[in-house]
């Protein structure tokens, strides 16, 4: 390197040598690479790219030669300088990406930690069956009824053809209320919305009306004194027993898989004429595909319609009903029916927020 | 109703095809055509040597703690012999074979015929009889009583059979008919004439296409004279009434093994030949009777209700205040029976009566079921005649009791025979020919509508109506009252028929509209809580008023006004829930009790608020529709039962763990499942400060909903917590969710695209002023252009004085249409607070 008042030989202008150029390029690969990271990278950049670096001081030379050299020089300055700035580049790179790694990698947990902070919740799976049926039905047409549970005898028995003092008025295992003789009971089946829906609704009339019921039994494995049904009752024109097969092969098939299908065997209810027991078809059945009880069904009584102001000689209908607790038992086999009325967590969790 | 499947097959007149039917095929064809078979018992099994046997002596073993008797039995056969012996005597072929057994119970004497167990039987429940040792003799099998053969549960002493029925050393399997089968029935309640052979015999009889043989067709011969003069005052309690009398019966004739058996079989235990005859004829033809002594009443007979006051002591010797609704028998002397029910003492017949009156009767269902419930005497008698009684059976029932009475107990049929009152009989029905067919969406073949009529007892007219549509006229047997329209004789068809050949259709119902916005509503807000970690449960509605105590509610407190249930399955807990919080407490109490500690419940269901001036329960008919008035008054009758939902939780809302503590379920939690309810229901929901027990006085809150209250939410009371034993600040939340209008939720969100601008206000305002008025004061002030507010602070302490804190809001401005500037957005929040200001005496805070 020449100093300013060095005697001037533009031949000899030691700086701008190709060896000291390269000389220049091997150092600054050599401290560039031992920078251990960007830091130390960043510290030893001046040296080689900044203002005082060899290649800067050197570029200063070029106007001392003779103008035919200067192109040549500048040249393999600029060549020298692109070296260094892609070794400081590519070092700068690496380490950059070697921290990202670094980062990350300091950054990781153990995802299996648990984070359960807040807690789930879920629907009664009485809930949502109830839910389920209805939709099945309204999938239909159907919509849905409701009423009160504390009903007055005249709908839940009276205009239901339950004679007075008749025993199927008694077999219904009744809670009366205060006073005596009120006229008032805990409804017994959800029978009285159709009474409700046929007084309250244009024909014809197709609605499903699910609902909480009472009966006096003990709490036991299999009977609980507060209970859900769903009820059926489709009134219209030309309805026949075919019908309410139809409607029930359609809902079985629905709720247990497309092998499903009911049975009917004559019974009694005050309310249909004629009347039959219901059983499906449960091809999951524990111990085997088979026929479960799941409830009663019929042809709406004569008397039931003109109690309600429809002429049985145009009109005509079926209904049916199920108990939802019965259902949810055999179809996800609880063997107990006290784990449904006795609001464990642990029994209504696992059910979600939807009928499972 | 329990019958062995023998009695009803002797009934049927069997073909080729069905002479070998079996217990099996009985109960399917019950099954198939509406008679619920419950069970199915076959009789025995009894394998190896039961026999019959005479006692031919007694010794009485003595010094043991119980008799014992040592019994010489002689069993007919000569070639039993001792297994144990081993060097048996000669046998002499012409003396009897006896043997020895051992015997606890004392019921008979020597002479009697028994049965005997002999070594190699064995009896019912796998009872394995073998020679043994006890007592100090040898005792080669068991003479048996009537349980231990499987035949009912009376075991009070062994079965001695009528002498002259068997012989000694006769195989008593046939002669007991333990190769039989028990079918217990439970015919369903309009049925009345399927709780006797004659009915379940007719129906078994339609079911398989055969005759029936009626045991009840007895020729009844002229009457001559009256057995008592009876007086009928009211015909609507008892539409007939007879009487037979029988004299001269032997007191000790024994029941004979047909009627003893069958009785035993249906769970009835013999009594006395008087007796057991009226159980008999009452379980073959279904018409109850009943026995006076004839000796024991005094002048003519009255059937009547009963006066106020009057007493009875019945058979079972307790004194009965009778109720003007009982209808009574009466002699001279006053009341002598209950009617249908149970008998009087002073006329019951005794071991040694001779002279019996029987009476068979038809009495109104009704009264007989009220008098039952009454006096709580529910029996075999009062279950037929609840369910009605063939009036025509009376006379014939008499004939065949007084015909058994005479050839079993050499009594004496008086020529005499009382028959009094004015039954009704079934009223023709006439139906169009095909309605089978259109109820059923099937075509018959044609005659089946006819035929199945006749086969249940109609007699069957074919006709035409005005317009030429045939018709049949079925005139319906006497014991089938309940045949009243044609619906009865359609499902008579139907069943008949098989419901198995009806076809499926599926009906297209019209078009539904869905579930209405309060049922979309509900769900919704069920799934909104238990996706907030709520769980759902339904307890039940009954409660104990005593919780209000515990609540410490107020005694004019409105939640104390419960209606009751007059047979609550717990006594205490009797009362109908106005809140649903008493339910959710105590399932929230049982999970505690079983180890759970963060627990969030939430029930939605109907409560029961009484009226405040409960009008009565109109009597309404059932011909037609009731009338507009008539439903108001059947509608105001009942309390108001609106839906509600609420919630409990206790514990911590989010749970402790490795990553450090949880945060307790708060008064917060519980106004912010308010919240959720609100949202999910698509309404704006206000809270404001209250009090109201069982919640804490500082920490309620009033929700309103336009200004309306509709429930509240908040911390319980500290000594709510203590008396209920819940766990410490457990918190609640109940409102009313019919309360809340049903909008149709229908948004329409504005969104600007233009840039925000953000302003932060620090306001010092008295602590007592609360922080959603002064957030609404904001609002109010901020107009338009404040997006949204937010409280990011709450600060108290030196620096804003005593009785004041400091409220940090974030403010967003923005403009629908612009990019708002910076001097807009600062003039809107000087408004904003200068409002806050002039409500609450608010100061920007420095």
């Amino acid at each position: 390197m020449s100093g300013a008042n060095d005697p001037y030989d533009p031949k000899e202008v030691a700086a701008l040598s190709p060896q000291t150029l390269q000389a220049a390029v091997d150092k600054a690969r050599a401290e560039f690479a031992a920078a251990a990271d960007l830091d130390a990278l960043a510290a030893v950049k001046p040296a080689h790219l900044g203002d005082r670096s060899p290649l800067l001081l050197a570029r200063r030379e070029i106007g001392a030669l003779p103008p035919q050299a200067r192109s040549e020089a500048g040249k393999r300055v600029n060549e020298a300088q692109a070296a260094i700035k892609a070794a400081f580049d590519e070092r700068r790179a690496r380490l950059q990406a070697e921290r990202d790694e670094r980062v990350l990698r300091e950054e990781g947990v153990d995802v299996t930690l648990p984070w359960d902070r807040v807690p789930r919740g879920a629907r009664h799976p009485i809930t949502t069956l109830s839910d389920r049926i209805a939709d099945v039905f309204v999938g239909m047409g159907y919509e849905v009824a409701e009423g009160p549970e504390l009903e007055g005898e005249w709908f839940n028995f009276d205009a239901l053809n339950f004679k007075k003092d008749h025993p199927a008025r008694s077999m219904q295992d009744t809670f009366y209320v205060a006073p005596e003789n009120s006229g008032m009971v805990l409804r017994t089946h959800t029978s009285p919305v159709q009474i409700r829906s046929l007084l309250d609704r244009e024909l014809p009339v197709y609605v499903v009306c699910p609902g909480r019921t009472y009966r006096t039994d003990e709490l036991d494995a299999t009977h609980t004194p507060v209970f859900s049904q769903v009820e059926g009752l489709a009134i219209d024109k030309g309805l026949t027993m075919a019908h309410l097969k139809g409607t029930l092969d359609a809902f079985a098939k629905a709720m247990f898989g497309a092998e499903s299908r009911v049975r009917l065997r004559p019974s009694f209810f005050p309310f249909t004429e004629p009347s039959a027991e219901l059983d499906v078809w449960f091809p999951e059945k524990k111990g085997g595909a088979g026929w479960v009880e799941w409830g009663g069904c019929g042809m709406v009584h004569p008397n039931v319609l003109r109690a309600c102001g429809v002429d049985p000689d145009t009109y005509s209908g079926f209904a049916f009903g199920m108990g939802i607790e019965r259902t949810l038992q055999f179809r996800n086999g609880i063997p107990d029916m006290r784990d449904m009325v006795e609001g464990d967590v642990r029994f209504t969790l696992p059910f979600g927020t939807e009928a499972q | 109703m329990r019958l062995p499947v023998s009695w009803l097959v002797q009934q049927l007149e069997l073909n080729d095809d069905t002479k070998d039917l079996t217990p099996d095929q009985v109960a399917e064809a019950f099954t198939r055509i509406g008679i619920e078979v419950e069970q199915l018992t076959p009789l025995g099994p009894v394998t190896g040597p039961l026999v019959v046997g005479r006692v031919a002596e007694i010794e009485e073993l003595t010094g043991f703690k119980k008799p014992i008797r040592f019994c010489t039995v002689e069993i007919g056969d000569p070639l039993i012999t001792d297994p144990l012996d081993d060097h048996p005597d000669p046998v002499d072929p012409h003396a009897p074979a006896t043997t020895q057994v051992i015997c606890g119970a004392t019921n008979f004497v020597e002479g009697d015929l028994v049965v005997v167990a002999l070594p190699g039987a064995v009896l019912p429940g796998g009872f394995a009889i073998t020679s043994r040792k006890t007592y100090g003799r040898i005792s080669n099998g068991m003479i048996c009583s009537l349980s231990e053969l499987g035949l009912g549960d009376d075991h009070s002493g062994i079965l001695v059979l009528p002498s002259g029925e068997a012989a000694p050393g006769d195989d008593a399997v046939e002669l007991l008919g333990l190769t039989d089968t028990v079918i217990e029935v439970a015919p369903t309640p309009d049925m009345g004439y399927c709780f006797s052979v004659r009915g379940l015999a007719r129906e078994l009889a339609c079911a398989l296409d055969l005759r029936v043989i009626d045991p009840a067709a007895v020729e009844v011969p002229p009457a001559e004279g009256e057995s008592v003069p009876v007086t009928i005052e009211d015909p609507d309690g008892c539409s007939r009434f007879a009487l037979r009398r029988i004299s001269g019966i032997d007191p000790t004739a024994p029941t004979p093994w047909f009627i003893r058996g069958r009785l035993a079989l249906a769970g009835i235990r013999s009594i006395s030949l008087a007796v057991d005859v009226t159980n008999y004829v009452m379980l073959e033809t279904g018409q109850p009777m009943h026995a006076f002594d004839t000796t024991k009443v005094s002048g003519a007979f009255t059937v009547r209700r009963a006066r106020p006051g009057e007493k009875l002591v019945t058979l079972d010797d307790v004194t009965r205040t009778l109720d003007p609704d009982d209808i009574v028998v009466c002699d001279e002397t006053g009341p002598i029976s209950l009617a249908g029910v149970m008998g009087g003492a002073s006329t019951e017949i005794s071991p040694e009566s001779t002279d019996i009156l029987l009476e068979a009767a038809i009495w109104d269902p009704a009264s007989i079921a009220r008098a039952v419930r009454r006096h709580k005497l529910p029996s075999e008698a009062s279950k037929r005649f609840e369910r009605s009684v063939d009036p025509a059976l009376p006379p014939s029932a008499l004939e065949r009791a007084a015909r058994l009475l005479r050839e079993y107990g050499e009594g004496r049929v008086q020529p005499g025979r009382t028959d009094v009152g004015n039954p009704t009989m079934p009223e023709p029905v006439v139906m169009a020919m095909d309605l089978p067919d259109r109820v059923a969406g099937i075509r018959y073949a044609r005659g089946v509508t006819v035929t199945r009529l006749q086969q249940i007892g109609c007699t069957v007219d074919v006709g035409a109506d005005a317009d030429g549509t045939p018709t049949v006229t079925a005139y319906p047997p006497s014991w089938r009252a309940d045949l009243l329209q044609p619906a009865d004789l359609v499902e008579e068809v139907l069943r008949l028929q098989g419901y198995d050949t009806i076809p499926t259709e599926l009906p297209s119902a019209p078009p539904g509209r869905g579930l209405t916005p309060a049922q979309r509503r509900k769900r919704a807000v069920g799934r909104a809580l238990a996706e907030h970690g709520y769980v759902e449960v339904l307890p039940f509605p009954f409660i104990d008023p005593a919780v209000f105590d515990a609540f410490g509610l107020p005694a004019d407190d409105s939640r104390r006004r419960t209606l009751s249930v007059l047979n609550p399955l717990e006594a205490d807990r009797h009362a109908l829930a106005t809140t649903l919080l008493p339910g959710l407490l105590d399932t929230l109490t049982r999970n505690v009790s079983r180890g759970a500690r963060d627990v969030a419940l939430f029930h939605i269901g109907q409560v029961v608020l009484p009226r405040h001036q409960s009008a009565p329960m109109p009597d309404v008919a059932v011909t037609a529709r009731p009338g507009d008035d008539e439903l108001r008054m059947l509608a105001a009758a009942l309390p108001n039962q609106p839906v509600h939902v609420a919630a409990v939780l206790a514990g911590n809302r989010t749970r402790a763990g490795w990553w450090g503590a949880g945060e307790p379920a708060s008064w917060a939690d519980a106004i912010q499942s308010a919240r959720t309810v609100a949202a999910a229901a698509g309404v704006e929901l206000t809270v404001h400060k209250s009090d109201l027990l069982p919640w804490h006085p500082g920490r309620c809150a009033e929700l309103r909903v336009g200004g309306f209250p509709v429930g509240h939410a908040g911390e319980l009371h500290p000594k709510v917590v203590e008396a209920l034993g819940l766990p410490a600040r457990t918190c609640a939340m109940e409102l009313d969710l019919d309360a809340l209008p049903l909008v149709e939720s229908r948004p329409v969100p504005l969104v600007s695209p233009y840039p925000p601008v953000l302003l932060d206000v620090a306001l010092v305002v008295p602590t007592d002023v609360p922080v959603a008025e002064v957030a609404d004061a904001l609002r109010a002030g901020g107009g338009d252009l404040l997006e949204d507010l937010s409280l990011f602070d709450v600060y108290t302490g030196e620096q804003v004085g005593e009785g004041k804190r400091s409220l940090a809001y974030a403010l967003r401005f923005r403009a629908p249409d612009r990019t708002l500037t910076v001097e807009e957005a600062t003039a809107a929040r000087d408004t904003a607070v200068a409002t806050a200001t002039e409500r609450f005496g608010a100061v920007l805070r420095a």
